[in-house]
């Protein structure tokens, strides 16, 4: 399990056996860990405001400007933290979120009579996440089957569907998508009590996760496979179909968020997606994803997502010239990882 | 029905496992019978834990086969029927760290609530209700990565105990335990037995085979050699058939030079005390002298071992022949010339994807050759040696330790321990897991090593162990209660380890 040595450090921690009886304090400990994020989240939010108070803090500013251009990130964010938990990593999710989209719209709208198209527009929803779908199938099977390191083969997978999608889109952009679509407009454009449908999925996905990986055997199964594969075997979980399952459901997540990034967009670009997945493991490890799976909450990688949202944003607002924003991007996650280092490692005990 | 109550519970013919080029089993042969508590026995490396796996559905055999009172076993894949037929506690630890101890005790069977949900509560109250019927003073909330060994070996028995099996195996389960949980854990099988379960029973402890077995089978080389009641194979025909020759075991250390009362010494403790653990406690270990610490799991004697070589914090002094050494700080203790072997040998003895050489060699990675590099030949070279003095049952120095058989592994590391030349070792339970043959090599490489001026502190609750040492210090309740020279009464000793009749010092 453990590969540290011996010899580790002097900071290697004694375990001291613990006393009984301090159920709250743990509990409390727990949900502070997930929480880590909230104080920086706040900064961020006043300092917004110092930035441009008369907008920042309303609620359609919030919506419509911070968190509706982070709804795609969050759903890959939740694939990506699904698999990590498990212990595995997925970069094709990335490449999903351009690809599962592009063969849908194509298979509706595109210039071609290959498998009988045009296929009707309703086909586009369901044929997005089954191909997401089915990219995780065969990721798992070569994972699970044919017990290959899972960072080579999705990475393989990555630049694979990469080039497919180029094929497919011919380096243009199919656009004009909502016009042609019903589906994508809704998507796009449809809001439930004023809030956009995508705020709706992600809310509804992040949910059914949290109530999935916490109060189901499965769910519990995905962080035992991912902390001890031995021991969940031992234990009678089916590793291998766990693992499976995980990387097909995150799949098809990939997928629906590159349904709703082309919805947003209004047009499948034939780049869609592309570098996406480094923000997306930033998110996550800065929300208290392990690498090295069995560790991590829902909650916790949503914080993470929204931290990064409005970092975002604020460096935008503060006039950040364009051509600077990535390097500085890349300083404030760097340093976003070390606050969310120190503030679970305090937390922890 | 009448039929399963005569069939053997369980029933291995011709099992046969190979890993790559190793043979870990090459002719298994295994009946228990119904209601029996059956003894598994050999040397490390034998095939008991391959036997194991195989039984329990974990490994596929490469040829043989399992048949469960009658009937053939079933298909590796399907978990939740080999978990109707047995269940186990497997000689690696088997828990996951970042879950907590409740839901390691009821991996995928929490109990569920409203709307088919875990329900959090219900597994709480089962995994204390649980928790309290074997005594193990752990909260269920802890994440599992924070027991001790001890806590975590009994919370893997009461947990494959919990099962509600008909037929249990118990792969080393004492290796870890002190003498009163070994007892309640005795206890607890006593009633299962009466119940009807069955149990095959693994243990490098031999008193403990004729204690609770009623049939013994003995694995050498891979193969079965001998399947007979308890009584009609008393201890010498017993080792015998496990190591393969009539020459019997001898007793390390009962030649051991005397030390004298001024010899030099190497290990100073000063007032040492271990902050929630132990009080101050004042020691000296001379040159070439061994010197036993036992005492109960709570005596807080492994934390103190744990303070001396820099793991935990404490307060006073430690000097290693005569210079102070930073507290807290293992490569300052290892500079100093402190060689360590832990207790915990799975969680921070070796690097498991590491050859036995990589790991023997570890501590020493400086000196295998000119300006920081390590010439793969020297590395070998060592781990042959050690190979060789510790008797490791290995394919060869290239073989990655994750590989070795539990007692096998635990040799390596003591490997590692000794590699860095110490001036004084300090061995926590250093025979755990290991043979009574292996036994013999590790305590006669201790006795080798404190002759040539090094000193040891040795920390066990092992008689066996004890024995070797020179002077023994009994600790009860984080301060030493008694020391004794060489020739000990055992009886005074164990009562005294037990807290009873503590003398007053
Ligand atoms: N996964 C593996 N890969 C390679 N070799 C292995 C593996 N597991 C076991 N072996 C080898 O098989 C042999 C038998 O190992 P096993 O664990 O069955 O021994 P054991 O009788 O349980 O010993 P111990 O008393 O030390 O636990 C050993 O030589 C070991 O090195
Ligand atoms: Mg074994």
């Amino acid at each position: 399990m453990s590969e540290t040595l011996a010899v580790g450090g002097p900071e290697a921690p004694p375990r001291p056996p613990t006393p009984t009886g301090r159920p709250i304090n743990r509990l409390r400990l727990a949900r502070l860990r997930d929480l880590a994020l909230v104080p920086p989240i706040i900064a961020l939010l006043i300092y917004g405001y110092t930035l441009k108070p008369d907008v920042f803090l309303t609620k359609s500013y919030l919506v419509d400007t911070v968190l509706k251009y982070q709804t795609e990130l969050a759903l890959v964010v939740l694939a990506e933290a699904l698999v990590l938990i498990v212990g595995k990593f997925d970069l094709s999710l990335e490449s999903i979120v351009g690809i599962a989209p592009a063969v849908a719209v194509f298979l509706v709208v595109g210039q071609t009579s290959m498998l009988g198209a045009p296929w009707p527009t309703w086909t586009v929803l369901p044929v997005a996440l089954v191909f997401g779908a089915l990219i995780g199938v065969f990721n798992g099977l070569l994972v699970v089957r044919f017990k290959l390191s899972a960072f080579i083969v999705t990475l393989a997978m990555l630049i694979a569907l990469r080039g497919l999608q180029l094929a497919i889109v011919g380096g243009a952009t199919i656009s004009n998508l909502a016009n042609r679509i019903p589906t994508i407009d809704n998507l796009g454009s449809l809001r439930i009590l004023t809030v956009p449908l995508s705020i709706w999925i992600v809310v509804l996905a992040f949910a059914v996760g949290v109530v999935v990986l916490g109060y189901t055997r499965f769910g519990r199964s995905l962080y035992a496979v991912g902390g001890n594969p031995d021991a969940a075997r031992a234990a009678g979980i089916r590793v291998e179909r766990v693992i499976w399952v995980t990387f097909v459901v995150a799949g098809a997540l990939a997928a629906l968020a590159g349904l709703m990034l082309s919805a947003r967009l209004g047009s499948v670009a034939a780049n869609q997606g592309s570098g996406m997945i480094f923000t997306v493991f930033a998110a996550a490890v800065i929300g208290g994803i392990s690498l090295d799976g069995g560790k991590g909450s829902l909650v916790g990688a949503l914080t993470g997502v929204v931290l990064l949202g409005l970092i975002q944003n604020v460096l935008t607002l503060a006039q950040v010239k364009p051509d600077q924003i990535q390097a500085v991007n890349g300083l404030v996650i760097l340093v976003a990882l070390v606050l969310a280092r120190m503030t679970s490692g305090k937390a922890q005990d | 029905m009448v039929d399963d109550e005569s069939r053997p519970v369980v029933e291995a013919t011709g099992v046969a496992k190979r890993f790559g080029p190793t043979v870990a089993l090459a002719d298994g042969n295994l009946t228990v019978l119904p209601g029996e508590t059956h003894a598994l026995v050999g040397r490390n490396g034998a095939g008991k834990s391959t036997l194991v796996g195989v039984l329990t559905g974990l490994l596929k055999p490469d040829a043989g086969e399992v048949r469960f009172a009658g009937r053939p076993a079933p298909p590796l894949g399907d978990r939740v029927a080999w978990r109707q037929h047995v269940a186990c506690v497997y000689q690696k630890p088997s828990v996951v760290g970042e879950l907590s101890v409740a839901e390691n005790l009821f991996l995928d069977r929490q109990p569920r609530g409203r709307f088919g949900l875990l329900s959090w509560s219900r597994l709480r109250r089962a995994a204390t209700d649980l928790l309290e019927a074997w005594s193990v003073p752990v909260d269920p909330a802890t994440p599992a990565k924070e027991l001790t060994v001890e806590q975590r070996q009994l919370v893997e028995i009461a947990g494959a105990l919990s099962h509600g099996a008909r037929f249990v195996i118990l792969d080393e389960p004492t290796a870890q335990l002190e003498a009163r949980a070994i007892a309640r854990l005795f206890d607890r099988l006593a009633d299962l037995q009466r119940q009807g379960v069955t149990f095959l029973f693994i243990s490098h402890h031999l008193p403990e085979i004729y204690e609770i077995c009623q049939r013994v089978t003995v694995f050498r080389d891979a193969r079965h050699i001998v399947t007979a009641p308890v009584a009609e194979l008393d201890h010498a025909k017993l080792v015998e058939a496990m190591i393969g020759d009539a020459r019997g075991l001898v007793q390390v250390g009962h030649d051991r030079p005397p030390v004298p009362d001024e010899a030099e010494p190497v290990l100073t403790l000063d007032a040492v005390g271990v902050p929630g653990f132990t009080g101050p406690v004042d020691l000296t270990v001379g040159r070439g002298e061994i010197v036993g610490v036992a005492g109960s799991a709570a005596s807080g004697k492994r934390e103190l071992a744990e303070a001396v070589v820099g793991l935990r914090p404490r307060t006073g002094q430690v000097r290693v022949a005569g210079s102070t050494v930073k507290p807290a700080s293992v490569p300052a203790a290892l500079r100093a010339g402190i060689g360590y072997l832990p207790a915990d040998r799975n969680a921070d003895g070796f690097v498991p994807g590491l050859s036995v050489a990589e790991n023997a060699t570890m501590t020493v990675a400086d000196r295998l050759g000119p300006a920081g590099m390590v010439l793969p030949k020297r590395r070998d070279a060592r781990g042959r040696k050690a190979i060789a003095d510790l008797d490791v049952h290995t394919a060869g120095p290239h073989q990655p330790v994750g590989e070795l058989s539990g007692g096998n592994a635990q040799k390596v590391v003591m490997a590692r321990a000794l590699a860095r030349d110490p001036r004084v070792l300090v061995l926590v339970h250093p025979t755990v897991g290991v043979d009574v043959r292996s036994k013999e090599s590790l305590l006669g490489v201790v006795d080798a090593e404190t002759r040539g001026g090094r000193g040891a502190l040795l920390v066990s609750d092992e008689l066996e162990d004890l024995r070797v040492c020179d002077r023994v210090v009994v600790m009860v309740a984080g301060r030493v209660a008694a020391e004794h020279r060489r020739g000990w009464d055992e009886a005074e000793l164990v009562a005294e380890i037990e807290g009873i009749g503590e003398k007053h010092v």
